[in-house]
């Protein structure tokens, strides 16, 4: 379960926000562009450093401003798929499924075992030794989501992450994610600005405007004025 | 002669005056690099590659250039790296300073490195209390190289770092890599070519550092005698030893372009 309380002060707003997300639950955040979302993400990943607030991770605190506790990002083992994917296009597909567990020091067979399990589950098994820069976008995307899942994260985070994506390739990553997230039974927090994608991958949705939160409920059941004023 | 006609004739004028002007400013580049070959034999530049004093300031020049580009490329990629990735007082100085030494000219930059580093210099004075000597040693080579070389080196690599996309930097941090890693394993893979680029740039102006070089090295062959001194003395005394250098170095710099070329196509192509 995530439960941050964080606040930063940004160029045109304060942030303000308290998300709490389930285990095995899938949140939405959904907001105009410069509404905070990917700022959050950011916060919680430890890639930013909140003015205030607390950041607790299955019990377990992993920011704190009043008491100075700040996990580094590295440590944080949150899977965290940014905007573009962020493949490393000079790695083969393999390499990139392995990138966080080698920084992880864990022994080649189980980077192995682990790798193959991930490709095959998110079928791109026979995509492992083609360089990732060669990858059409369904596939980097595939290949974000099985490295991000490959460190068994204790959170999921994926930013934007059918933007650049066909309606079959974001059907499959849909799919793939809501599954992963049952089976692995960990707290997922989606960014999107489409209305369709929250109601097809959330359990909850949470819109923000100028840092704040404007509303949280089950995605069907959205307010007008939260579409109408282009909040989400 | 009706308005229509003039047209075609216009045309063809300025493909004429294209042309000439192509051709004259290609001629103008070209025919002194030429001339160098057509100056000498052949025979007489493989027997003349034999000359101690060629053999002599070839390898002095090959060792300096060579260290040169190696305290450039260890020093100057974490700096130009941080220098990139962080904010700091007279970050906009910095800047202007690494700029610098392209526009001075390099026997100025000789001079200051003289009045800096020389036996009675500001700092010389100090380290010769200790029996250390800059000035007119091998050192000093290569310290004016460094001096107008590296910047070739440096605003590659900060150009580089600055236009990278930080989300690969990002997420390897994300999942678990340490800065050193991702330095390592994301951010130089990911701007290799680039860097190999700007070394290889580097290294082309260190090896033809002249002004720098004998304002704060002097002339000594064998300790400070490049292979741009040695076509300096060569050319009021033995004309061959002059020339056959100047074509080494014609080689070297066309070797330079063409690797430079590859790895801009290949740039270009993985982008």
């Amino acid at each position: 379960m995530l439960e941050a309380v964080v606040e930063k002060k940004l160029r045109d707003y304060q942030l303000d926000i308290t998300l709490t997300v389930k285990a095995g639950e899938v949140m939405v955040l959904m907001g105009t562009n410069g509404s905070g979302k990917s700022t959050t993400l950011n916060i919680i990943s430890g890639l930013l450093a909140p003015d205030k607030g607390s950041i607790i991770l299955n019990g377990e605190c992993i920011c704190r401003t009043e008491t100075g506790i700040d996990i580094p990002v590295e440590e944080r083992r949150i899977g965290y798929v940014l905007q573009n994917s962020a493949v490393f296009p000079h790695m083969q597909v393999r390499e990139n499924v392995a990138f966080g567990l080698k920084a992880r020091h864990i022994s080649r067979e189980i980077i192995s075992d682990r790798v193959n399990f991930w490709m095959e589950h998110m079928h791109i098994a026979d995509l492992a030794d083609v360089k990732a820069g060669n990858l059409s976008g369904g596939q980097k995307q595939r290949v974000a989501l099985a490295r991000a899942l490959a460190i068994e994260p204790s959170l999921l985070m994926l930013d934007e992450p059918f933007t650049a994506l066909d309606t079959e390739s974001t059907q499959t990553v849909k799919e793939l994610t809501r599954k992963f997230i049952k089976k692995l039974n960990i707290p997922c927090i989606v960014v999107t600005h489409r209305i369709a994608d929250s109601t097809e991958i959330g359990d909850r949705a949470c819109v923000l405007c100028h840092g704040k939160k404007e509303w949280e409920g089950l995605p069907g059941k959205m307010p007008e004025y939260c579409t109408v004023c282009h909040c989400a | 002669m009706s308005f229509f006609n003039l047209r075609p004739k216009r045309q063809t004028l300025t493909y004429i005056a294209a042309g000439i002007l192509i051709a004259a400013v290609t001629l103008y580049l070209a025919l002194p690099i030429l001339a160098l070959f057509f100056r000498i034999t052949p025979e007489m530049f493989f027997a003349t590659l034999a000359d101690p004093d060629v053999i002599s300031a070839l390898w002095l020049s090959m060792f300096t250039t060579f260290v040169t580009l190696a305290i450039v490329i260890i020093v100057g990629t974490p700096f130009a790296y941080y220098h990139c990735r962080y904010n700091y007082p007279g970050k906009i100085v910095v800047d202007t300073l690494i700029d610098l030494p392209l526009v001075l000219p390099p026997a100025v930059a000789g001079v200051g490195l003289l009045v800096l580093y020389g036996r009675v210099g500001l700092l010389g004075r100090y380290f010769n209390m200790f029996g250390i000597q800059f000035a007119f040693t091998t050192l000093a080579v290569i310290m004016a190289q460094i001096f107008v070389a590296s910047p070739f080196y440096l605003r590659q690599a900060k150009s580089l770092f600055e236009q990278l996309d930080p989300s690969y930097e990002q997420t390897a941090r994300t999942l678990g890599s340490s800065s050193m890693r991702t330095l390592a394993l994301v951010t130089l893979p990911m701007t290799a070519s680039g860097l190999i680029s700007g070394a290889v740039m580097t290294f082309g102006r260190a090896l033809g550092e002249f002004g720098a070089t004998i304002m704060f090295a002097g002339n000594l062959p064998g300790v400070t005698q490049t292979m741009p001194l040695a076509v300096y003395v060569g050319m009021q005394g033995n004309v061959n030893v002059g020339l056959t250098i100047s074509i080494l170095l014609v080689i070297i710099s066309f070797a330079i372009m063409i690797t430079v070329r590859i790895l801009q196509k290949r740039e270009e192509k993985r982008a």
